[in-house]
């Protein structure tokens, strides 16, 4: 089932020209309107003309999360401000968060992609369906409300927590299809089995899980705790949201919808393009996006890209499963996690440089943050009530600037393990 | 009047303080008084020793988080109510005490109690007019 026939399985010769003829008018946008845009362009001497061919695209400059971060808020914006309907941010860094911008036009496009990926997860118009996806600056809610709005569908805004509740209205709603992050769901599953609620009755038949990492065997718990069919979801805020990506039947990759989105794997540290098969990092060029139109935007994400066809019929390529970062990002029950951030953080505490250690790990199905301090001397102090309210202060500040609580271990100095060259800032012992 | 008081960061580990004791025992320092500190996770070691400036460079040395603070040694009868009657002067003169801890003096029938108090110079002060004996740092040094 597709929800948009035509353009889901567009000849790949017909796609390259609609691309072509996107993308010209993507770098001719920007070169009007964003000065950031046409600084960059001007110093690698290229001009909107010069763009003939799809292979022009690697002529182009890279974004990164950090062009975003700098032109803080509306710096990248391609539209006036009165031209933008909607506004979504990261959930806030070190320095500035993250901002998106959607004219009227970007979030019909949202809506259609989103649609299209619950039509390939199998949604119909009368299905229910029940977003535990938060709502709120957090693409992951109004995203998917609307593309099953756009659908057709009937949705359950119920967004994250309160799991009990969840249950009780899928089974007075006869839920279809979940949509929320993979370890909410695997905790969802728990909460049924504990309170044994025989799963006849339940109506769900699909999941859409995405927003954090997962795998494989992953799958196959939630598929047989929940008895569902689950798929995955790829999106992230700076390029649209849920649905830049998505799963078919087949189960074996994600179809990137490429009537908007122009993807590429580089080796992240030479930036050269690299074959299809390739592993490498994903850089999405954003073709039709009015609000906040980004060239070359370097997700950090490292997936591979395969064009065989697929027996979906979609002509789209699908990207593999994400299987790391190729920076240190870390993602901690949806959040994006810096060290930096953390960093910065006890930087302002203390008045030396600290040495500090993330500790990720999944406890059943919640990841866990631990960060341990080595204690410095300017820290130190003979008081245990001083250094009860250090451990208070760093966890307090972490919360407000990441948004979810870490334990904070004080250790002694030493104690965390030196590197030669870049320090090891993470021991991820998450089994995903 | 003050007397240097060694403290050091101690993780919950097996073994630390073993360690601590053993580089201060090795290079001839002796511990006169010592008290531990503890939550779940670290312990603050404090320690009274013969030659605090020594004992704070060789633990310093051996990678320790160390810091030195001044405390009051009192000197207090070793009978009952003894230490009842400083903290009760204490307590009327609003002197908050952040912390105490007590050793026996070897040849004489005095206890003495170590001190951490905010307003140091305060509290020698009203404990001398009082008639408290406050030890100098050397005296306790050579105890």
């Amino acid at each position: 089932m597709y929800f948009s026939t035509e353009l889901e399985t567009i000849e790949r010769n017909e796609l390259e020209v609609l691309q072509l003829e996107r993308l010209q008018q993507l770098v001719k946008r920007v070169y009007e309107n964003v000065p950031f845009y046409q600084e960059k362009l001007s110093e690698l001497g290229i001009k909107p003309d010069d763009i003939q061919s799809l292979s022009d695209l690697q002529r182009l400059p890279f974004t990164t999360k950090q062009d975003l971060r700098d032109q803080y808020p509306f710096g990248l914006f391609a539209t006036s401000r009165e031209n933008i309907v909607r506004l979504h941010a990261s959930s806030g860094t070190t320095g500035n968060p993250t901002v998106v911008g959607y004219t009227k036009n970007d979030i019909e496009n949202w809506k259609e992609l989103m649609a299209r990926s619950l039509t390939s997860y199998g949604a119909t118009p009368s299905s229910v369906v029940q977003n535990a996806y938060g709502y709120g600056l957090f693409t992951g809610g109004l995203g998917v409300h609307y593309g099953a709005e756009h659908l057709g569908a009937t949705v359950v805004p119920i967004s994250g927590g309160n799991t009990k509740r969840q249950i009780k209205l899928m089974q007075d709603f006869g839920t279809e299809v979940l949509c929320c992050t993979p370890s909410y769901a695997l905790f969802i599953a728990e909460v049924l089995e504990e309170s044994g609620i025989p799963r006849e009755s339940l109506n769900l038949k699909t999941g859409v899980f995405g927003a954090e990492p997962w795998s494989e065997k992953m799958r196959q718990e939630i598929e047989d705790r929940l008895q569902i069919d689950a798929f995955d979801i790829y999106g992230l805020s700076e390029i649209m949201g849920p649905g830049v990506a998505a799963e078919c039947k087949e189960k074996d990759g994600l179809h990137i919808f490429e009537d908007h989105f122009i993807p590429e794997i580089i080796d992240p540290d030479t930036c050269e393009v690299l074959p299809y098969g390739a592993e490498g990092e994903l850089v999405i060029t954003t073709i039709t996006k009015e609000g906040i139109p980004l060239l070359r935007y370097r997700t950090r994400d490292i997936t591979r890209l395969t064009i065989d066809p697929c027996s979906c019929g979609r002509s789209h390529v699908k990207m593999k499963r994400v299987t790391g970062r190729s920076d240190d990002m870390l993602i901690i029950r949806g959040v994006n996690v810096f060290p930096s951030q953390v960093e910065s953080v006890l930087l302002s505490i203390g008045d030396t440089e600290p040495h500090y250690l993330l500790v990720v790990n999944r406890v059943g199905t919640l990841d866990t943050l631990e960060i341990l301090v080595e204690v410095s001397e300017s820290m130190f102090s003979d008081k245990i009530k001083r250094l009860e309210q250090l451990e208070r202060k760093i966890r307090q500040e972490l919360d407000s600037i990441l948004g979810i609580a870490a334990k904070i271990r004080l250790v002694e100095p030493k104690t965390i393990e030196r590197s030669e060259g870049k320090a090891k800032r993470i021991l991820d012992k998450r089994k995903i | 009047m003050l007397v240097k008081q060694i403290s050091v960061f101690l993780e919950n580990k097996t073994g630390r303080l073993a360690e601590v004791t053993g580089t201060l025992g090795s290079n001839k320092i002796n511990i006169r008084a010592l008290s531990i500190a503890d939550t779940t996770d670290f312990g603050i070691l404090r320690l009274i020793v013969n030659n605090p400036a020594m004992a704070y460079q060789l633990l310093k040395e051996q990678g320790f988080t160390v810091s030195e603070t001044d405390v009051i040694a009192v000197e207090i009868d070793d009978s009952p109510g003894g230490l009842s009657r400083v903290l009760r002067l204490m307590d009327e003169n609003k002197i908050n005490i952040e912390y105490l801890y007590a050793f026996l003096e070897k040849k004489e029938e005095a206890a003495l109690v170590v001190f951490r108090v905010e307003e140091i110079e305060r509290a020698i002060e009203t404990l001398q007019k009082n008639n408290i004996t406050v030890l100098k740092g050397a005296q306790v040094y050579e105890l």
